[in-house]
């Protein structure tokens, strides 16, 4: 299969990181750490397969993040990413 | 009954599995079921969102796909319209299995970028490849549902189009309804593309979407419509390259691709 065709968006990954974060990341904004492009995170090219889910920088194709879950345990690398801007979540107050 | 916003960044925890039963099953094409589902504590979508869906076999071997909501957040059942991929390994279960009656495990809703809400303005382009039609009808959907209770000036205000390319007639989702929703609405344009068999005597596209057809298609780029592409990979990424040769801005054009096939397997 081409390459391109394995290509999936931001959305793709919007699952499994709703498993480690209480905002919805794909409308964060993510700055790649290697050539500072910003964009929201629901618009970078997922490439998700067996051993995990890769968000990659749309400009220079660098990592921006990594996700791998195995059987009890997340593994998330946002090394690629020098800043993500989101907005808070607010939490609910319990009567 | 279903809050029009879903509050996603108020939830304490992850996005939780539940069990949804199915209340029915509609046939929408010789490949392509709707599964209508009751889900418990449902908290409302997003046109646009979708869920995932876990089956689990006896030996305990999971499966995960992703399958995007076909209706509209006004309604009170949630719609999953599902296309079989011959050796998928979930589809074929929900396309030819699952009855009335059955339970599915999914988790939602999912994803905040691919989004649409009548609350925007401006106008929407909306272009659809196969199975990627699905999100798209939820948000047309969801604009019908308002325009219902609106009067001339709110229909005018959010003028839509839709382009959707299937290989033949026969595999176009939704058609019925379509025609139906666009002989209600003057502001709602449909057009139809078939790239392998085009029905007897149609005289509208019959090729693949290109930059000619957008171009011809959509809003000129000075009126900054509001984009969303669907469906399989090859297709979105070649409609959103074309749609920002033709001079519109990538900010607006939102893109949800579906991989190689075209749908979950």
């Amino acid at each position: 299969m081409k390459g391109e065709a394995l290509r999936l968006d931001g959305n793709a990954a919007a699952g499994i990181l709703s498993e480690v974060f209480v905002p919805d990341l794909t409308t964060a904004q993510a700055t790649c750490a290697n050539c500072g492009t910003i964009r929201a995170m629901g618009a970078l090219p997922v490439y998700a397969h067996g051993m995990g889910t890769v968000m990659r920088c749309p400009s220079c194709d660098a990592v921006i993040l990594r996700i791998a879950r195995t059987r009890n345990k997340l593994w998330l690398d946002l090394t690629g990413a020098r800043l993500v801007v989101m907005a808070a979540a607010a939490a609910p107050t319990v009567v | 009954m279903s809050p029009a916003s879903v509050p996603i960044a108020s939830r304490a925890s992850a996005i939780a599995w539940r069990f949804a039963t199915v209340a029915s099953v509609v046939t929408e094409t010789p490949r392509a079921r709707t599964i209508v589902l009751d889900v418990p504590k449902w908290p409302g979508h997003r046109a646009g969102q979708h869920v995932d869906v876990r089956l689990t076999a006896e030996d305990g071997y999971q499966a995960q796909r992703s399958y995007s909501i076909a209706s509209a957040p006004e309604d009170a059942r949630i719609a999953l319209t599902v296309e079989r991929i011959d050796d998928g390994e979930v589809s074929p279960y929900l396309t030819d299995v699952l009855g009335a009656g059955d339970r599915l495990e999914l988790r939602g809703p999912i994803g905040g970028y691919f989004v649409w809400d009548n609350a925007l303005s401006g106008s929407l382009l909306l272009v659809a490849g196969g199975s990627g039609i699905v999100p798209l009808m939820a948000m047309l959907r969801h604009r019908a549902a308002a325009l219902a209770t609106a009067d001339m000036r709110v229909r005018h205000r959010v003028p839509a189009r839709l382009l959707y390319s299937s290989r033949r007639w026969d595999d176009a989702f939704y058609r019925d309804e379509l025609a139906r929703l666009v002989q209600n609405d003057e502001a709602l344009e449909v057009a139809f593309t078939f790239t392998r068999e085009p029905p007897e005597g149609w005289t509208g596209f019959r090729r693949r979407i290109d930059r000619m057809m957008l171009a011809e298609v959509a809003w000129p780029p000075r009126e900054r419509p509001r984009v969303f592409v669907c469906g399989p990979t090859p297709l979105v990424e070649a409609v959103a390259a074309a749609l920002v040769e033709l001079g519109h801005d990538p900010a607006l054009v939102k893109t949800e691709r579906f991989g190689p096939t075209g749908g979950s397997t």
